[in-house]
């Protein structure tokens, strides 16, 4: 639950009105142009119509330049940004020789293995030499190498569960994943704001979509007993199963997910729970291992795990885990086993080579001092954003922190001010979250320094100062401003 | 007598209220508990089928990378199950520059393209391929599968009309089908029917002419090696105003004399393509995929394509890889004659086998052999490849991929077994498989003639 205060709400509708009429304004010159000027578009239909693309053409491109930034280095805590100009007026970008060393606050790279690292990369180096960067194959093909298998068996092991399948991409995982589990006849219950690969895979599954309001077990409860009281829609039979999809961390509240409520309901009700720990896996828990193990719930009683490998372990792919049985038959019936290349054998040796570094098997204590440091870093970073005024929001542990902006025109401004003072930060606005509530994220690294979070805590007061988005400052007028304020969700 | 009646009717109204709300709690009760017997009683069904023999499946393992040659279970094997087409895999160049790659800029890229995911080598790589192909722009996406489920419904909303071929591979049927508009499929490769779903689409159809119209083929299918005809295509395209889309996959650096794809080898400017798309993980042996076209399609998928925004954009080392390849292609011209060569020898080699017959094209990369006779059934037909394919690799140590559908695949095309020819085999090798091959289904399709 996010409070916006009234005046905030005000002028945030008021620059987005704005905005619109604005946009309606250069529409309609446009269209009196193009009249003018006859199109040439040779009787075929444009690619998009009306109101489709207003958003991107009048609203987006005046502030394409603080999205897509390049970089010119690893995504490390600190990169190398490469400056952009325009010529037409943020129309179109090009790329300029000038580069700039920024502290990245953007990327996820939880656990620091963005950059070539001493022990995974030279492991890394020679699979690549003994297996080539791809098989060229698929799975079922001749895609298999013995470093698949031997990744499998890892992946396993560390979530806690009997078997492991590994796919190329983490979007691809659940879009191919969740049609082969439940089809037509089946209900999938998921979270609210469940992300992109989530809701596209049940959509694609043909199965009856129903969502129950973020985070809370309670609703989740209602919506349960309405379905299985009611059943199919129109012929009321009873539903062949039901699905329930949450997510570890939500990468835009940085909330962690109340899985023990969640997995109880779904116990009583005999529903199957599906997690997503892209963001979580790795990065929480004491020895790294996710939600599951922050939060106390045995992963036997969650039926599937999934997660990816591109935010804590620093390569690519997803993978899904659960009983021996369930792998047998995902290798048997998803597209994704059957159709697509499989990973790349040096990322998989990446990722094989980052959880040795976790669990100490590498014969170091890098793993602990990692989980230890991200750990404290996210936590200091939140209690002094928290102290200087800004609203923060997410969990505790939790290493994405959102802190509110509101108002579109403060989106390019804290971007742009950031930059000057070489901090490169990640702004959110719609279609990724709610028109109102516009954010910046920023994700913690394990190999952030202090120093780094000082000098980032710095470059925030004077540039919330400047903009005006410490909407919580500790004074004892608060108390005033909390009557004047509007819940939004 | 006003006073008599006035009482009566307010204690009647009180005692029906009260009754209305002893009934609605009573109400309210019964539900619960019916709802409460109704979830007590659902059972629902197991999360899986029960497992048969085939879901129990093991593919072969192998043990060095996935050449023309390969190392299973300690032995040396022909590998035709791989789709490097050029040869690329292991080769020098290719392995210098991942290797470089991985040194500066380490193995993931951590990031959408939208937030500090944008690498430069990505905009490089972006550049090159539109250079190679002669298009405007192009965009990278970071896995082949996604390329086209993400292309297809950021152009194609709901109330659109699309005619596909029905031999599309499972991703164009997902995109398809993600895309919610209305699809209508034409027979396999058959111009005669793409004429007609044509017309019936668009006959009287004033509305249609507002509506964005789509016809998505493949250059080389993956599901029966045919080529598309594509000037035929574009004749029909041009004279109904259907905008196409092609998916490259297994044609880009195998066809046309300079590797350029289906748009060089049918002698069609490739301005007339709206929308190309390729996994690379074939002949430039690498991974991801790449979506290419004018300035305006390309930009568009930026912000509206679900696999691009959304996902964590491909690996440094592989877009490095990818540019090599473009590179050392560019330099030898000379890989895809030795590929062209290579299919006439294998083809020659394949073309009276017993109870198997050639469906591809005979320039296609994928050599594909399908049953004579079928057994009748989609499941009875793999299990007789299946055993050749195992038999072939266990007594002559040759490599070959059956083509397995996955449940969710609406391909009703028959299957059959797939040889992927790369210009590394040698002629040695093409000869080993054709008499291998000649040998088992011999054995093995005896009377099925």
């Amino acid at each position: 639950m996010i409070t916006i205060p009234y005046l905030t709400a005000l002028t945030t509708y008021f620059s987005y009105g704005l905005l619109f009429v604005f946009g309606q304004f250069r529409d309609f010159f446009r269209k009196i142009v193009d009249w003018w000027l006859g199109s040439n578009l040779q009787g075929y239909a444009p690619i998009c119509l009306g109101l489709e693309d207003f958003y991107t053409r009048r609203l987006y491109l005046r502030i394409q330049d603080c999205f897509g930034r390049p970089i010119a280095s690893p995504p490390d805590s600190w990169v190398d940004l490469v400056e952009r100009v325009s010529k037409d007026n943020n129309k179109t970008l090009q790329r300029t020789a000038k580069i700039s060393r920024c502290l990245n606050l953007g990327s996820y790279n939880y656990l620091g293995f963005a950059a070539a690292d001493e022990y995974c990369t030279p492991r890394v180096i020679e699979s690549l030499k003994r297996f080539s960067p791809s098989t060229c194959s698929t799975r079922v093909d001749g895609g298999t190498t013995t470093l698949h298998n031997e990744l499998e068996e890892v992946v396993a092991n560390f979530v806690g569960k009997p078997a492991a399948i590994v796919f190329g991409m983490g979007y691809v995982t659940n879009s191919a994943v969740l049609p082969a589990l439940i089809g037509k006849g089946g209900l999938i219950i998921s979270d609210s704001l469940n992300h992109n690969s989530i809701v596209n895979g049940a959509r694609g599954s043909g199965a009856t979509v129903r969502v129950f309001q973020h985070n809370m077990p309670d609703h989740l409860e209602k919506v349960l007993r309405e379905q299985i009281a009611e059943g199919q829609p129109r012929t009321h039979r009873p539903w062949k199963k039901i699905m329930v999809l949450v997510e570890g961390i939500y990468s835009m509240e940085g909330e962690l997910c109340k899985l023990p409520e969640i997995v109880a309901i779904c116990k009583k009700y005999r529903a199957y729970v599906y997690l997503d720990e892209a963001h979580s896996i790795g990065a929480i828990g004491k020895t790294g291992r996710g939600v599951c193990e922050l939060l106390g719930v045995d992963t036997a009683d969650v039926d599937i795990l999934m997660g990816t490998f591109t935010k804590s372990f620093g390569s690519c792919g997803g993978y899904i885990a659960g009983s021996k049985e369930l792998i047998q038959y995902m290798k048997y019936a998803c597209p994704a086993h059957l159709y697509a290349t499989s990973i790349s054998p040096p990322a998989a040796q990446q990722i094989i080579s980052a959880i040795r570094v976790i669990l100490g098997e590498d014969g170091t204590s890098r793993g602990a001092q990692k989980l230890a440091r991200i750990r404290e870093n996210s936590n200091f970073f939140r209690s002094e954003l928290q102290k200087m005024g800004f609203e923060v929001l997410g969990d505790n542990d939790s290493p994405v922190m959102p802190v509110m902006l509101y108002n579109p025109a403060k989106i390019p401004a804290f971007s742009r001010e950031c930059l000057k003072n070489q901090v490169a930060v990640v702004t959110v606005a719609f279609p990724a979250t709610p028109l109102l509530l516009a954010r910046a994220r920023i994700c913690i690294s394990a190999s952030h320094t202090r120093e780094d979070l000082i000098k980032a805590l710095e470059v925030f007061s004077k540039v919330g100062d400047l903009i005006g988005i410490k909407y919580f400052p500790a004074e004892p007028d608060k108390q005033q401003q909390d009557e004047g304020r509007v819940k939004l969700e | 007598m006003k006073d008599f009646f006035s009482q009566m009717q307010s204690s009647w109204c009180t005692s029906e209220k009260k009754d209305c709300k002893v009934h609605i709690f009573e109400l309210v009760v019964h539900l619960k508990m019916e709802i409460d017997e109704l979830c007590d009683e659902w059972v629902p069904e197991p999360l899986i089928p029960k497992m048969t023999d085939e879901m129990r499946y093991e593919p072969p393992i192998l043990e060095s990378a996935a050449g023309s040659h390969t190392l299973i279970n300690g032995t040396e094997v022909i590998n035709f199950a791989s789709a490097n087409y050029l040869g690329l895999v292991g080769h020098g160049k290719l392995l210098e520059a991942c290797t470089e790659s991985l040194e500066k800029y380490g193995a993931g890229s951590c990031g959408p393209r939208g937030f500090y995911g944008t690498i430069d080598v990505h905009l490089d790589c972006e550049a090159r391929i539109a250079k190679f192909l002669g298009t405007p722009d192009s965009i990278l996406y970071s896995y082949g599968l996604s390329t086209m489920f993400s292309a297809i419904p950021a152009f194609c909303k709901k109330g659109d009309v699309i005619v596909a071929d029905e031999g599309v591979h499972w991703a164009i049927q997902n995109g398809l089908q993600l895309s919610r508009s209305t699809v209508v499929y034409f027979k396999h490769n058959d111009m005669e029917s793409l004429r007609d779903m044509l017309e019936k689409v668009t006959k009287g159809n004033k509305r249609a002419e507002k509506l964005r119209r789509y016809i998505v083929v493949e250059a080389v299918y993956q599901n029966s090696g045919q080529i598309a005809p594509l000037d035929e295509i574009i004749r029909l395209k041009e004279n109904y105003r259907f905008r196409v889309l092609l998916d490259e996959s297994n044609s880009m650096g195998v066809l046309g004399s300079s590797g350029r794809g289906l748009t060089e080898y049918c002698k069609v400017p490739v301005g007339k393509i709206d929308i190309i798309t390729a996994a690379m993980g074939h002949a430039l042996a690498t991974e991801g995929g790449v979506c290419t076209g004018s300035a305006r399609v390309i930009d568009h998928q930026r912000l509206s394509s679900s696999g691009y925004v959304f996902s964590a954009s491909l690996p440094p080392y592989l877009t490095s890889a990818a540019i090599t390849a473009i590179d050392i292609l560019e330099e030898n011209l000379d890989l895809i004659m030795k590929l062209k060569k290579n299919i006439g020898t294998l083809c020659r080699g394949l073309s009276d086998i017993q109870g198997l017959e050639i469906a591809s094209d005979l320039a296609s990369p994928i050599v594909f052999l399908r049953l004579k006779k079928s057994t009748g059934s989609l499941k009875g037909d793999l299990q007789v490849l299946e055993d050749i394919a195992q038999h072939v690799l266990k007594e002559d140590s040759v490599l070959v991929a059956t083509s397995r559908r996955s449940t969710l695949d609406k391909c009703k095309l028959p299957v059959g077994i797939r040889l992927f020819v790369s210009a590394a085999h040698t002629e040695d090798d093409l000869m080993k498989a054709g008499e291998s091959l000649k040998r088992v289904a011999a054995l093995a399709l005896n009377g099925h003639d």
